[in-house]
């Protein structure tokens, strides 16, 4: 298979500009759902592999997930033009995982952190990590079942989250929710560029 | 029933080492490569210089192009794998890296120009 960016059959000389943005959350909470439902190619998977044994596990409503070797990463893309493409990374939020993340993230456009209402405290740590290194994130509150047990407002004071992140509900199964999302994320990026600025 | 210091199957790890495949070498050379970093042949090789299985594919998968994290999906490698082969490659002076913008920290007009586009999806 060849995953080319010309493979529509459009060749130019042109080298794209590639733009980075990161999909976290807790294990579960949609990441390569979302992944999926707005990326061009179907989700594809590479691995980076750890250097040890990780002794902690996943927990997947209560069932254990065996540890392995390597870590998975889903990657899409979207296809802005010929000469400017976005590309989507979906990746564990464990602490444990975060030695991945200072290489993902370096340049990122920012960062999509998927909430599943249930389980809040799933993506505390991959909030904690993107305030540390300022980089610019979202929280999209996965409903993927109707069931909305928590105002927005709620949520955010449960995440203490500073009043300029943007807190949004979405159904990363549809195509155009997801899309929403990463437009808030890089409409957010913008702003705090602009606040940068005048600062 | 697992038992502490067995591993079997995928728990195993990789059957050949990472290192079998990058002809020994550990670490890349020079600047870091980038996930998105776009990979592109600009050569064959010469016959004076072997190329490992591994590093024909890469250079036979970038005529145009190719970011490395696609080239890691497609060949089934891991990303630190493929960085090492694409540096030594670029050393040899038969593949060509695109830089990639980190477009979130500086580069508005990029930033703008994304969300225009995906409001357009």
């Amino acid at each position: 298979m060849a995953y080319g960016v010309y493979d529509h059959g459009t060749a130019t000389a042109v080298t794209p500009v590639t733009v980075k943005i990161i999909i976290a959350g807790g294990f579960g909470a949609g990441k390569t759902t979302l992944v999926g439902s707005v990326s061009e190619i179907r989700p594809l998977q590479t691995e980076e592999t750890l250097s040890e044994r990780s002794e902690l596990v996943d927990s997947l409503y209560g069932v254990e997930q065996k540890s392995t070797t390597t870590v998975a990463m889903d990657f899409g893309r979207i296809t802005i033009r010929d000469d400017l493409v976005v590309y989507l990374f979906g990746t564990p939020g464990q602490r444990r995982f975060w030695f991945m993340w200072d290489d993902l993230s370096y340049g990122a456009l920012g960062a999509v952190v998927l909430a599943d209402e249930r389980r809040l405290a799933d993506c505390f740590p991959s909030i904690d990590y993107f305030e540390r290194n300022n980089i610019p994130f979202v929280v999209a509150v996965n409903s993927f079942d109707d069931a909305q047990h928590h105002s927005l407002e709620t949520i955010t004071q449960a995440l203490s989250l500073s009043g300029s992140v943007p807190v949004i509900r979405c159904d990363a199964r549809r195509r155009t929710s997801s899309r929403d999302v990463l437009v808030t994320l890089a409409e957010h990026a913008i702003a705090r560029h602009h606040t940068a600025r005048f600062r | 029933m697992q038992y502490e210091g067995e591993w079997f199957d995928g728990e195993a790890g990789p059957v050949v080492r990472p290192y079998a495949l990058t002809g020994g070498l550990t670490r890349p050379s020079g600047e870091r490569l980038d996930l998105i970093d776009m990979v592109r042949a600009v050569r064959m090789a010469g016959q004076n210089m072997p190329l490992s299985p591994e590093q024909a594919d890469v250079l036979q998968r970038c005529p145009i192009p190719v970011p490395l994290v696609e080239l890691a999906a497609d060949l089934h490698l891991p990303i630190g794998v493929v960085r090492i082969l694409v540096s030594d490659l670029r050393d040899r002076g038969l593949v060509t890296i695109h830089r990639s913008k980190s477009a979130g920290l500086s580069d508005l007009k990029i930033l703008q120009e994304v969300v225009d586009g995906l409001r357009r999806l």
